[in-house]
């Protein structure tokens, strides 16, 4: 579902609802059999309105997503942070090259001399290295692939 | 124990978001072939083993006004690099803290750590704080401000 919503990159004017849901629900949304009730109660509004404005920020981009966020590591594959340098002229032709990868699932233009970023999830790191193999012959751009070796930290609430 | 038949499905079925109705497990639950309590019960175990991380909403930091996103990477001696990796991950502005392998002589940098700001001198404020607790164990640092989204489909399994 949130694949195919277009990527919001300006700020947004929130109601009250809006941002209380944002800044008190980004992690603990109850394991309950009626989640949006028990918010609801929590902000003192209806189950309903709380469903209204849920699909509301997701219509327009305020959200990316919502429900369990998974530690996909733990579940299956293996993955990488790997990063090209592209030459300005042929950027956007690599990234399309790059993004029709089904084994890219992010993918950031960054301002530096390695200027694109993505992470690629294969099921075995066999897999990874020959994707990032063939991205590299594919493209003709220099490449890093940097596995994580330790997680530190992973989360952050935002406020809205 | 956890089935882990059932694990893959209730990833497979909830890892484009939960549906929005009264009873979003239950729809789940139908979708995957246990009943509603059976799925709780799960998914609580996925939850305590870190399987789940969290169940919540994902805000889009553009949206939030969050528009520097900056990747911070450092290159930290390689004697301190878990400890004071630690510590910059403790920070309550670093969304994500990871070592990552050198690959020189193309790249040096083995601690990568995403910082989050509405306003340009917020973020520098960040930076330097994350300089000054590395000291003198950090080498040299970069920082890559992400200018566009190119793709984001999320991580999932197939």
């Amino acid at each position: 579902m949130s694949e195919h919503r277009p990527l919001r990159q300006e700020s947004v004017v929130l109601s009250d609802l809006e941002r209380r849901l944002i800044n008190a629900y980004q992690g603990d949304i109850p394991l309950d059999p009626e989640p949006f009730m028990r918010i609801a109660e929590n902000l003192g509004v209806t189950s309903e309105e709380v469903q209204q404005t849920l699909r509301r920020l997701l219509d327009k981009g305020v959200l990316t997503r919502f429900g369990p966020l998974y530690n996909i590591e733990k579940a299956d594959g293996s993955f990488s942070l790997c990063a090209l340098k592209v030459p300005e002229h042929r950027f956007d032709e690599v990234a399309d090259q790059v993004n029709g990868y089904a084994q890219v699932a992010h993918n950031y233009q960054r301002e530096h001399e390695w200027n694109m970023w993505f992470v690629l999830a294969t099921e075995d790191y066999q897999e990874l290295e020959q994707v990032f193999e063939d991205i590299k012959t594919v493209t003709g751009c220099p490449g890093l692939n940097l596995p994580k070796q330790t997680e530190f930290f992973v989360g952050l609430k935002l406020q809205a | 124990m956890l089935d882990p038949v059932l694990v893959k499905k209730v990833i497979a079925a909830t890892q484009n978001g939960l549906p929005i109705c009264d009873r979003p497990y239950r729809t789940i639950a139908e979708e995957v072939g246990v009943d509603e309590s059976e799925l709780l019960v799960t998914m609580g175990k996925m939850l305590d083993q870190g399987l789940i991380r969290r169940i919540g909403l994902v805000p889009n930091h553009y949206a939030l006004g969050y528009r520097y996103n900056l990747m911070t990477v450092w290159d930290v001696e390689d004697e301190h690099i878990l400890q004071l990796g630690q510590h910059v991950g403790d920070l309550d502005f670093v969304s994500h803290c990871y070592q990552r392998p050198r690959q020189e002589p193309d790249w040096n940098y083995n601690l990568f750590a995403m910082v989050h700001g509405r306003t340009e001198p917020e973020v520098e404020q960040q930076v330097q704080i994350i300089r000054e607790l590395l000291g003198s164990s950090c080498l040299a640092m970069t920082q890559l401000n992400s200018l566009k989204i190119l793709k984001k489909t999320g991580l999932r399994i197939r």
